[in-house]
């Protein structure tokens, strides 16, 4: 295979921002008439790859050229000239208006000064011919689908004259049916000899559409692949990475304790429990004292389950029972009542409250719980946050601190003292170690270990398979928006896990 | 001396400062406090007086504000609870008695309650913004007090009724007394209880305390009904001093002086921490701006435009922008004093 210019290369890319290195010289190139997909898990960097190649971020050191000549954006309007234009996940455009008043709005073609509202609809409908897309562009956008307003994005885009075209998760919402019709147009596009930028956590879509894979993990380059060469499990690999063997010291007796089949009731079961468009119906028991791993990719359905069980999403099918008694969670607060907490993935935007002090953050559920009037004696309050403080070595261990100026990490062992402090009976923790250090890695996994020791259960979600190995009884795993496997943590290992994130099968010596 | 640049109260002590000092300057006599009958006169006795309904109304408006929201509504709240009382004193056969001012004044209260649990219900119930939600009263609650007034402005003729807006007790303007004691009584219901904390974590973070367990709708009935309360008792002191229930124009543009009280004071509309003592000053500032304006004897043509330059100078002070480039210049200042002892 020939390989022409590249139409946009990156080289040695870094970004920073305070305390964190997004980009750490990560080389990126894309080739015209080509589809890239851009792969990693989440902190990976590639939204800041994607912002430092549409002008949003400058990069602080590294050389980007561009069909050869090199450039230095000062933003995004300047990468648009360019012609790299790009479709976000969420579709920004305005529904109350046409299809055509979309495709062409900022750039409608003028006479004397004002719009030309005929030159303006035939130029859209030339756009959506040239994507063989049959839309009336006098209809409201509104009146469409998701995907159709999809597309619609897509033709806004082209008509820069683009050369590059990002999609940022363009299928998040979109059915088979649509994907596919998604795909006939990336197809033809890439035909005219446009780059496209695919991005997407669909590892079956990944590999029907992409030529090239570039895969990112913690802001550095892991490598530019083919996705003819390359085998799904080790692109699995290659995303998720080994960790650091610091934290192998961690006693192996919480695989010993067994559970199970010995007629115990499970302290919460799941039976066909889903909801349309997040999750296909799924069985679960988690026992007393157990520490059940959730394994699988971005979007593979696991916080999604987490969400429902802990109320905060309804689910529309299937029922749950806690302790024998059924019942349904219908609030994060019912939940509680009932011994059920969720640790959110996403702590700045669902977890603490960052303009809050310590003492408050750790505070607020056992307080929500006490209602208005009951307030957490004063001395009380000092003393459970003095105890975590102490407990999870938060840092700085000042309770009138502000959580917004604690580190990501401290910030995480906050939330974490939020829920110990109300004794739940099962914990969820949804990627309670992302983005933290490995000192407070290793801290939170001991902590997990002891709080089962001690008959809290734990749903523990985390995309590090070391990690989830290391401490579940046993390992539940999420692929495509379904369960595919429900295993004991009998000595697996990392492949076989990957395997079955990978393909959903499960190898002889997982079984 | 860091700590006290960073207090949120910094700015607005300062300008209610500059202000004390403008008005001494052009009224020698400013700050005396004279004994007549056992009552207090002077400037600052007025003041305290004359801001009384905007520091009540503020006081509510700053536990809605600390939600996210906000309640444009309080003004005609003031005039129908006025109506209310007016319509009942002067519909009694003895509008002098103490019993006739207190059933007038318990109906117009209850009123005013479902009021401002109505606001609850559209801003926690059916989600609707609190800006629109509340405009929805605020246009038309004055049209419900003008149905109450049959369109005429009710003159009442009753001493107790009298004394709310301009009785003494203890030697004090009652209307003072009673933002005093709404005052403490809000401090001591969100600061001793955990109401305080809790209102905070849903203005500054919605979906984070609702995982956490906290019921923000009752949260937020509480708060628009506690602000409606507080425009009712405001608007009974307006009336009072007034002697009569004026639909149009009974609290008329209270509610953004109320805002300009809450803001100026240090708590953001964007919701989350606040701060009652700052509501108190700003209060005091707004009303200390209005008696200048008089001492001074800026034409009364001129008022608005003057009040408008103080806050906008307020407002700029506050600004975050204005912030990081005083504590730039203080800085830098700083450093070169250290370079100068270094040198």
């Amino acid at each position: 295979m020939s390989e022409p210019v590249p139409v946009v290369e990156m080289t040695n890319i870094s970004i920073s921002f305070p305390g964190v290195k997004a980009l750490d010289q990560v080389s990126f190139r894309m080739f015209p008439g080509e589809v890239h997909s851009l792969m990693g898990e989440n902190g990976a960097g590639k939204s800041t790859l994607i912002k430092a190649l549409t002008g949003v971020y400058s990069v602080d050191s590294g050389i980007m050229t561009l069909s050869g000549s090199r450039v230095a954006f000062t933003g995004p309007a300047q990468a648009q000239e360019f012609g790299i234009s790009t479709v976000y996940q969420e579709v920004n455009l305005l529904t109350n208006l046409s299809v055509g008043e979309n495709i062409m709005l900022g750039r409608e073609p003028r006479r004397f000064g004002l719009i030309d509202w005929r030159a303006t609809r035939i130029r859209a409908a030339e756009l959506l011919t040239r994507l063989h897309l049959d839309i009336d562009p006098n209809s409201l956008l509104g009146s469409h689908s998701l995907a159709i307003q999809q597309l619609v994005a897509i033709a806004r885009a082209i008509d820069v004259q683009a050369k590059v075209l990002i999609l940022d998760e363009p299928t998040s919402s979109l059915d088979a049916d649509e994907v596919a019709e998604l795909f006939r147009v990336i197809r033809s596009l890439k035909d005219e000899g446009v780059a496209i930028l695919f991005v997407s956590h669909f590892l079956d879509q990944v590999y029907e559409i992409a030529d090239r894979l570039t895969v990112l993990r913690n802001g550095s380059l892991v490598g530019e692949y083919l996705t003819d060469e390359i085998l799904r499990i080790d692109l699995v690999q290659k995303m998720i990475g080994k960790e650091l063997t610091l934290l192998d010291d961690l006693e192996k007796k919480t695989h010993d304790s067994t559970s199970g089949d010995d007629g115990e009731t499970p302290f919460l079961q799941a039976i066909g429990l889903g909801k349309k468009g997040a999750i296909e119906p799924i069985d679960l028991k988690v026992y007393e004292g157990e520490v059940v791993g959730m394994a699988g990719l971005l979007g593979s359905g696991r916080t999604e389950l987490a969400r429902i069980i802990s109320g905060i999403d309804r689910p529309d099918s299937g029922s749950l029972s806690i302790n024998g008694k059924p019942g349904r969670l219908r609030t994060p607060r019912a939940a509680l009542s009932r011994g059920v907490a969720y640790s959110s993935e996403n702590r700045k935007a669902e977890g603490v409250v960052e303009e809050l002090t310590v003492r408050d953050n750790i505070a607020l559920a056992l307080q929500a719980d006490r209602g208005w009037f009951r307030r957490i004696p004063k001395r009380r309050q000092d003393e459970l946050t003095a105890s975590y403080i102490q407990a999870l070595g938060i840092r700085p261990p000042n309770p009138d601190a502000l959580v917004k100026n604690l580190s990501g990490g401290n910030q995480q062992k906050v939330l974490l003292a939020r829920w110990l402090a109300i004794a739940p009976r099962l914990l969820i923790l949804d990627e309670p170690t992302r983005g933290i250090d490995v000192g407070a890695k290793a801290e939170i996994q001991k902590l997990v270990v002891n709080l089962a020791e001690n008959g809290m259960s734990v749903i523990f979600i985390s995309a590090e398979l070391e990690e989830v190995l290391r401490l579940s009884h046993r390992i539940v795993i999420m692929r495509d928006r379904t369960m595919v496997a429900d295993i004991q943590n009998d000595d697996i290992s990392v492949e076989s896990l990957l395997a079955i994130i990978a393909d959903g099968s499960i190898l002889e010596d997982a079984s | 001396m860091n700590r006290i640049f960073a207090s949120r109260l910094f700015w607005p002590v300062v300008m209610l400062l500059a202000l004390f000092i403008v008005n001494l300057i052009a009224f020698p006599g400013f700050f005396s406090i004279e004994l007549k009958n056992e009552h207090l006169f002077g400037s600052l006795i007025d003041i305290v007086r004359n801001g009384a309904p905007t520091l009540i109304i503020a006081i509510g408006m700053t536990l809605v504000i600390a939600t996210r929201g906000i309640d444009l509504s309080v003004g005609a709240i003031c005039a129908i609870a006025g109506a209310v009382a007016c319509s009942i004193i002067l519909g009694s056969p003895d509008p002098g008695s103490v019993g006739t001012v207190v059933v007038a004044i318990v109906v117009a209260m209850v009123i005013s309650l479902v009021l401002g649990v109505w606001n609850g219900f559209l801003v926690a119930v059916l989600g609707i913004q609190p800006i629109i939600a509340t405009l929805i009263l605020m246009t038309a609650g004055r049209g419900v007090a003008m149905l109450i007034t049959e369109g005429q402005i009710l003159t009442v003729n009753s001493p107790p009724f009298k004394v709310l807006g301009s009785g003494f007790l203890f030697g004090l303007p009652v209307a003072t007394v009673i933002a005093v004691a709404i005052f403490v009584l809000a401090a001591l219901l969100t600061r001793r209880t955990a109401l305080g904390l809790l209102i905070e974590s849903v203005g500054i973070n919605p979906e984070a305390s609702r995982q956490a367990g906290v019921r923000s709708r009752g949260l937020l009935f509480a708060v628009y009904t506690f602000c409606a309360f507080c425009a009712a008792v405001a608007g009974l002191i307006l009336t009072s001093n007034q002697t009569a229930a004026d639909a149009n124009n009974t609290g008329l543009f209270i509610e953004l002086d109320a805002i300009l009280a809450v803001v100026i004071g240090g708590t953001s509309l964007m919701g989350g921490r606040y701060s009652l003592l700052g509501t108190l000053v700003g209060a005091l500032v707004i009303q200390t701006l209005v008696t200048t304006v008089y001492t001074v004897g800026i034409p009364p043509i001129a008022t608005m435009v003057f009040k408008a330059a103080v806050v906008t100078v307020v407002c700029l002070l506050q600004s975050p922008t204005t912030n990081a480039a005083f504590a730039r210049w203080r800085t830098s200042l700083s450093s070169r004093t250290r370079k100068g002892v270094a040198a």
